[in-house]
């Protein structure tokens, strides 16, 4: 096992590693900005290197500054979190070449699954269905025209280089696609400073249902159930789910075995996420691969009674997956509300800034993963996410009341959140059914006028 | 959770007669200093004084305490080393540091001088080679693009400038010691 583990992270993944470390006996370093000197993440690790200024580019994102930090607080491990540089395949090789072991996949794995285009390459070659699309990038405008009109409109264009939503665009029809076209070319180009891009089908709305794996070094290989992430604005994951409310055990025994296959035959060590788009018609189709931790794992963590982050750190370390995860089944239902500081009544505007008092809902099956508190200043230099609230339920009425409940017990006092918006979304009928899909919030956001009348805990103010 | 506050008051005892004026004499009682404290709370501030011809009326906040309160319950965690722990000005000091070093945080450096802090994480060493003489001694005068000291990263050697003008009055950090992004390195009396 590790002796120090340095978390190339910040806010409440960086926590989370550092409380999987300490559980299993393990160092840990934490780097952070000047702008996050007052984080938990710095307050509870063993070690605390500070990297730069607040600026991402020149601190979390900043390969050298880390491994220097690596180097000087002497430790044997790097774990990314994610975002920042966890798909990095450089910052995988450079840690490789210093002697470090970087906690995820090898940097030619991240290489490979990272461009997306290659990834669809590689999902066909190993039988996983990709929705219909350009053999590879596409060469010019009238190459993209034809493989479009092949393909059937709508379609979407994609930049290879692109992920977490960014670098797409829809087109659905000709007379729109050549604008798009060019409109993705160059988003991703300024994004991600590769304008290539590939056409796909546009799969009409679909649900976003992504699939856990995690493999060891002695190949063993365990798919641990799916994620709906249906519920998504402009792309980001608001709310998750497991199970998927609406995908048939016929449809789920599928797309386990595809991601099982897929896993196997590409050599994939440490934990990772399919990603897939299922239509209204059980067609399932390979969207993209993550070859990090996400998120929302927690869910898959309750209903499963497993740790993903200590697997991630046993895995690197060379030990085999624990018992209890090869031998684990689903159990209950669990959901997960992603708060962000923002306000959902004013076009989700950041609200960096004080929380004068934070009091966070407990009780049974609620599960709180943050790095704030009362009196913490939330900065206006990273994403807007400030905690992760778990709700986990025999069935899932259960988890749904659990979740509106404990939604009402939150209190996040000196900034605005998303919180009073989740509660909406909870309580509408079209979440009860499971009936939603990816492009439900938008349309609930334009039918909504404004804040529902949702009841606080009344604090005494003298 | 509260503020401590320090008042410090001082009404002189001798009696004047109602009959005569003072002018421009403002009178301060219990109701006025919560107002004052409020304003102060409300605009941050962190140092009130009044002095009048019989009274003295002085308001000290102080420290952060929502910061401390949350360190307080940490207290079962270790305290974490930062390496060569060196707040930065102004912000709060690493937890297990907090109660020492709060003082010197807020003081910074002394009047005249300022600090030439490290631009990367990395190993500092004041010669290019154990063999060399160190680039600056205290009491060498330095100009912006002087060069003060070495910060290795990942086995590479960065000359590190002045990026100020004046005479070093102190070496803050070991040859040979860790150092963070920020940390102070020397101690510099402004030219």
């Amino acid at each position: 096992m590790f002796k120090n583990i340095l978390v190339a992270n910040r806010g409440e993944i960086a926590l989370r590693v550092i409380r999987a470390a300490k559980e299993l006996g393990v160092r840990t370093t934490a780097v952070y900005s000047e702008a996050d000197v007052d984080s938990m993440h710095v307050h509870l690790a063993d070690e605390a290197v500070c990297i730069g200024p607040a600026s991402s580019a020149e601190s979390y994102l900043d390969m050298q500054a880390i491994l220097s930090a690596a180097e000087i607080a002497n430790v044997d491990a790097i774990h990314p979190g994610y975002g920042f540089l966890s798909e990095n395949p450089r910052f995988a090789e450079l840690c490789e070449e210093c002697n470090v072991k970087f906690i995820g996949p090898s940097a030619e794995v991240i290489s490979t699954m990272g461009d997306k285009n290659q990834a669809r390459a590689t999902a066909t070659k190993f039988g996983v269905p990709v929705t219909p699309g350009s053999e590879g990038i596409v060469q010019g405008e009238e190459d993209a025209i034809k493989i479009a009109e092949e393909i059937g409109f709508p379609v979407m264009i994609k930049a290879t280089a692109g992920g977490g939503g960014r670098g797409m665009r829809p087109a659905f029809n000709k007379a729109s696609f050549v604008s798009a076209f060019h409109a993705a070319q160059t988003e991703a180009e300024a994004c991600f400073g590769n304008g290539d891009c590939y056409i796909e089908k546009l799969v009409e709305n679909p649900h976003h249902v992504e699939f856990q794996i995690v493999a060891d070094q002695q190949g063993r290989v365990k798919e641990l159930g799916e994620r709906d992430c249906s519920m998504q604005r402009r792309n980001q994951k608001i709310i998750e789910e497991t199970p998927s409310p609406l995908i048939s055990e016929d449809l789920r025994n599928r797309m386990a075995e595809a991601s099982e296959a897929l896993v196997k035959n590409i050599g994939y060590e440490n934990a990772g996420t399919i990603e897939y788009l299922v239509d209204d018609k059980e067609n399932f189709y390979f969207m993209e691969m993550n070859t990090r931790i996400q998120v929302e794992h927690p869910i898959t963590e309750e209903v499963r009674g497993c740790d993903l982050i200590k697997e991630q750190i046993r895995i690197a370390a060379g030990i085999p997956l624990s018992e209890h995860v090869m031998e684990s089944s689903p159990r209950g239902h669990s959901i997960e509300c992603r708060i962000n500081a923002e306000d959902p009544y004013n076009n989700f505007i950041p609200s960096p800034g004080k929380i004068n008092l934070f009091y966070a809902p407990g009780g049974r099956g609620v599960r709180v993963d943050t790095h704030v508190y009362s009196g913490y200043e939330v900065p206006p230099h990273y994403d807007s996410m400030i905690a992760k609230l778990i709700v986990t339920g025999a069935t899932r009425d259960i988890a749904i009341a659990r979740m509106i409940r404990s939604l009402n017990e939150f209190v996040i006092k000196g900034i605005k959140t998303t919180i009073p918006f989740q509660v909406s979304i909870l309580k509408h009928n079209a979440f009860r059914t499971g009936d939603y899909n990816i492009a439900w919030v938008e349309k609930f956001l334009a039918s909504e006028p404004g804040p529902p009348d949702v009841p606080e805990i009344m604090l005494e103010e003298d | 959770m509260r503020d401590t506050w320090q008042l410090t008051t001082d009404q002189s005892s001798s009696e004047k007669s109602e009959n005569e004026t003072q002018p421009n004499r403002i009178a301060v009682d219990f109701k006025d200093i919560k107002q004052i404290v409020e304003l102060m709370d409300e605009h941050g501030l962190s140092q009130f004084k009044l002095k009048q011809e019989d009274t003295m009326l002085e308001l000290k906040k102080g420290g952060d305490l929502d910061i401390a309160a949350v360190q307080a319950l940490l207290a079962a965690a270790p305290a974490p080393q930062a390496h060569a722990a060196a707040p930065v000005a102004g912000a709060a000091p690493v937890a297990g540091a907090a109660p020492a070093e709060a003082p010197a945080a807020d003081s910074g450096p002394p009047a005249g001088t300022e600090e030439i802090t490290s631009p990367m994480v990395g190993t500092f060493y004041t010669a290019a080679s154990p063999d060399s003489d160190a680039f600056v001694q205290v009491g060498d005068k330095v100009s912006a693009d002087t060069t003060v000291c070495i910060v290795e990263a990942m086995k590479v050697m960065n000359e590190i400038n002045a990026e100020t003008s004046g005479e070093i009055v102190e070496i803050l950090v070991e040859n040979g010691t860790a150092v963070q992004f920020g940390e102070p390195l020397f101690r510099v009396k402004s030219a």
